[in-house]
């Protein structure tokens, strides 16, 4: 074999956290051969990242410090290069995207700007010369109408878009070696199939190296060459894709590719009690303009929507991100106002006050996708639980309220001792599994999950999953279930609609939209979701 | 639910500050400086609570005739010593032989309050500190020369007087005292002032937020100097009506960090899951929104308190502040402005303020590094 381009050896980080020291990752290393692409696998807080961020030395110093290991770059040492050296390659030999578009870009500065501004810096290009390579690398990366984006800022673009500038940021120098964290993590999947095409499309034309990390399998079998498993802070595997996936090794790679989420949905049953129904749903916020702020038109986020969700059975939203899912569940919830009439329970509530819904709320509860924001990090996990039912059962005693708290925490499989513990002690799992038992405590009938697996990783969405299905069957609830990821929904749904725009683009029964989709978008959202496929140009958005 | 009640009932047990605050506490510690700082100024702030027992014209205890006397508390008449005024000075030779010779008294280090004229210096007002004088000199004014008892160590002018024979010493402490207190009750007022209207404002947004903020703009730019020159001029001088016009005008300083953390926390997901349990806006604003806001709050407060003092000091040293009479810092200033010649004036004054406000923004300092998120120390 060839000298490798990149050679990690004996790799520690190390972070100094009042007074104690924390390893994050412990004696790693792998090589990078020219054109290769090698994916770091693992769960977060398995030291991905912070590998990955260390061979840019990007790591917040002086409180990361690298106790061992040398990083070898064309044969040169980068960890003991001086600060000057690093500017040189970074951005220029070595370039790096990340995982969210929005913040890594400068929302103040246009498209042209940001891509000028390494162009000038490595390559000292006039402002002439500079515009024509901007164009010619948003081009590249798959960018319509390039001449007309370039004035464009971060905020007018899509998520994928954004994603494809900061490649084109990333390629703008002809780098040798490409470092993606986690690129399509924050994007729908069917974005995901596209970035990924390109990724690999651009990989191989570039001849050049990619440093891939990422914490989903199925990505890493459709991009990556070699594959290397970290788990906390360690390499426990090392090998070709395709061995890796014929035949792991070790037990927690096994543990890894048994992750996917399983099981059947309730069998549908259209004789069970409607819970909450609603007719001609529409989220229309008004366009303002002028000096009178006349309103001159509607975004339709929600388009004359009907949905019904009966006791015991999941109905679920799908659709690209902007489709109006999650409006529509918020409208449904009454956390938005909305036009047409909701059926919870018997009762009209859209005409409802917010106090007159105060009661209500009890039976209808919200899962939110992102467990780290929908905490207070101020509040015990005890205190989370607590608050509905200080509300919605005042004349519960504290020790009542508190067996409560252990009882509904024993039911989402955590341990009661830990309740007086704060949200920051939790991983991402255990956190989503306090914000269920924060729904669960009140009991229920209708609970509008929005999301709760995307931000999880694979492994703890298929365990978030189980825990949904036991919750639903034990308690008969009626779950309106959103999510872009159809390989979730197909474990807990057995309705489905399917969204686009704000309208309905096909509905019915998983298991019809899943063996035989009616139109192209359900069919291209079926192949990102699956086989990781794009669709043709038009068919979703980019 | 037995066996549940059984698990723990660990409640107390539970330790009472979040990891949170004990991280944002071991920062503050951590910063030595702002740390010292702060038992200095508190023992300095709770010793000039207890003016009165070292600095002043009253004996502490007296026994007279049997009787066990508090003058510090209490305010005999004179005719109780046989005297005929209504409040006895005790500085009054007369009056310390009647006591001494019926009993005995006891006096606070310092035998002069903030307001007592030495009608026994030296030389005239203002005279030096004590120490640069021999002890002839010291006692040339007393009746019996150096033999006279009232000649001791707690008749010393420690800091000199000013212009008006009154002890600087005496005064500094009073003064000091009213300038953290004014300041502390001025700097409580106007942030609970300050961030019920910030957080009405950046919770209820849209027109309400609009309206206050343009009074705001509006309110803030009336000039207080002139409107204090004006009312002055009205009413009486004096600590609470000073107090109640600085609040008026102070209580603006925090509306603006309030108001921009709730607009930004009322969109947080756990405020909204807060909303969808059906938690009343009131709780939700004290319980999820005001201890984000009280980071920032809490990181003003030691800078507002030193900006309180300072203003009070200014306002006295121009004279608008407290009644002609009073312990005020900012009076001796003024005093050492127009006697150029007695530099002890200047210096005390120029010490204590210096000294105050120095220990309140190493402390301010100390806070701010012990919110800081990102802040680590090796």
């Amino acid at each position: 074999m060839s000298e490798p381009l990149l050679s990690v050896r004996d790799l520690s980080v190390a972070f100094a956290q009042g007074g104690t020291q924390s390893t994050a990752v412990d004696h790693i290393s792998f090589d990078i051969a020219k054109g290769e692409t090698l994916a770091l696998v693992g769960e977060s807080g398995s030291g991905k990242s912070v590998s990955a961020l260390s061979v840019l030395k990007l790591l917040p110093y002086p409180s990361a410090s690298h106790p061992s290991g040398r990083i070898l770059f064309h044969g040169a040492d980068l960890l003991s290069a001086n600060e000057k050296t690093l500017r040189g390659v970074r951005g220029n030999k070595i370039t790096m995207i990340f995982q969210e578009p929005m913040t890594s870009l400068n929302p103040l500065h246009t498209i042209e700007q940001q891509i000028v501004e390494v162009l000038k810096l490595h390559q000292g290009l006039g402002d002439r010369q500079a515009r024509a390579r901007v164009l010619e690398l948003l081009t590249e990366v798959g960018i319509r109408d390039p001449q007309k984006r370039l004035d464009a800022y971060p905020h007018q673009l899509s998520g994928g878009q954004r994603q494809r500038v900061m490649i084109a940021m990333a390629l703008a120098n002809e780098p040798e070696l490409l470092i993606a964290d986690e690129p399509t993590t924050a994007l729908d999947v069917t974005v995901q199939a596209q970035i990924l095409e390109l990724l690999a499309k651009l990989k191989s034309r570039k001849g050049m190296s990619m440093l891939f990390i990422t914490h989903d399998l199925g990505i890493v079998r459709k991009i990556a060459d070699r594959v290397c498993v970290m788990t906390k802070g360690r390499i426990v595997e090392t090998g070709p894709t395709k061995e890796i996936f014929a035949n792991p090794q070790h037990a927690y790679t096994r543990h890894l590719l048994a992750a996917e989420p399983k099981g059947k949905p309730p069998a549908a049953n259209a004789a069970a009690k409607a819970v909450m129904t609603g007719r001609d749903i529409k989220v229309w916020f008004p366009i303002k303009r002028g000096f009178f702020r006349r309103t001159v038109d509607h975004v339709k986020a929600v388009d004359g929507i009907d949905v019904t969700v009966r006791a015991g059975q999941t109905l679920g939203v799908v659709g690209e991100s902007g489709s109006g899912k999650t409006t529509l569940g918020l409208a449904l919830a009454r956390m938005i106002s909305s036009t047409g009439a909701i059926n919870f329970n018997g009762q009209d509530i859209n005409q409802l006050s917010f106090s007159a819904m105060r009661p209500l709320r009890r039976e209808l509860q919200i899962v939110f996708q992102d467990p780290f924001g929908s905490l207070s990090p101020r509040m015990s996990v005890a205190e989370i639980i607590e608050e509905g039912l200080k509300i919605h059962e005042p004349k519960l005693s504290p020790d009542e309220r508190d067996d409560k708290v252990v009882e509904v925490l024993k039911e989402v499989g955590l341990d009661p001792e830990t309740r007086h513990r704060y949200p920051h002690e939790f991983s991402g799992g255990q956190r989503q599994r306090v914000a269920i038992a924060r729904a669960m405590v009140l009991n229920p009938r209708f609970v509008m999950l929005d999301e709760p697996t995307s931000a999880l990783d694979m492994s703890v969405q298929a365990q978030v999953v189980d825990l949904l299905r036991d919750l639903q069957a034990r308690h008969n609830l009626a779950y309106l279930f959103i999510s872009h990821d159809l390989k979730v929904i197909r474990a807990l749904a057995n309705d489905v609609i399917v969204m686009r725009n704000g309208q309905v683009v096909e509905a019915g029964p998983s298991e019809q939209i899943f063996s035989s989709p009616q139109t192209d978008y359900t069919r291209a959202l079926i192949s990102a979701a699956f086989r990781i496929e794009t669709a043709p140009i038009g068919v979703v958005s980019q | 639910m037995a066996e549940a009640a059984a698990t723990t009932r660990e409640r107390a047990t539970r330790p009472r500050l979040s990891p949170l605050n004990q991280r944002r506490l071991q920062n503050f510690k951590a910063n030595r400086r702002g740390y010292w700082s702060l038992w200095i100024f508190l023992f300095l702030f709770v010793l000039s609570l207890f003016s009165e027992l070292i600095a002043n014209d009253k004996p502490i205890v007296a026994s007279y005739k049997g009787e066990i006397l508090f003058p510090v508390l209490v305010a005999y008449p004179e005719e109780k010593f046989g005297g005929f005024y209504a409040v006895t000075d005790y500085r009054d030779p007369v009056i310390q032989d009647e006591i001494n010779s019926n009993g005995w008294m006891i006096w606070p280090p310092v035998r002069y309050s903030y307001q007592t004229v030495n009608n026994a210096i030296p030389e005239a007002a203002p005279a030096k500190p004590s120490w640069l004088y021999d002890k002839k000199k010291r006692c040339s004014q007393y009746p019996k020369g150096e033999a006279d008892e009232n000649c001791t160590i707690g008749n010393w002018n420690w800091l000199g007087t000013d212009d008006q024979a009154r002890d600087v010493l005496a005064r500094a402490l009073y003064g000091f005292r009213i300038s953290v207190l004014f300041g502390l009750i001025l700097t409580l007022g106007s942030s609970l002032i300050g961030v019920a209207a910030g957080a009405v404002q950046g919770y209820s947004g849209g027109w309400t937020d609009l309206l206050f903020q343009r009074f705001i703009e509006i309110w803030s730019a009336i000039p207080v100097l002139y409107l204090l020159l004006i009312i002055s001029a009205i009413l009486p001088p004096g600590f609470f009506i000073l107090l109640g016009l600085m609040l008026l005008f102070s209580w603006v300083a925090l509306v603006g960090v309030v108001r921009a953390e709730f607009l930004r926390a009322r969109n947080f997901e756990y405020v909204n899951a807060a909303r969808a349990l059906g938690v009343p806006n009131l709780t939700i604003m004290f319980r999820h929104l005001l201890p984000n806001a009280m980071v920032a709050t809490l990181t003003f407060l030691p800078f507002l308190l030193s900006g309180s003092i300072s203003t009070l000091t200014s306002l006295d040293y121009l004279g608008f502040g407290l009644p002609p009479g009073s312990a005020s810092l900012g009076e001796l200033l003024k005093q050492a402005q127009r006697n150029l010649n007695a530099p002890w004036l200047g210096i005390s004054g120029f010490v204590v303020i210096s000294v105050m406000l120095s220990l309140l923004v190493f402390i301010g300092e100390a806070t701010r590094d012990a919110f800081d998120p990102r802040k680590t120390f090796k």
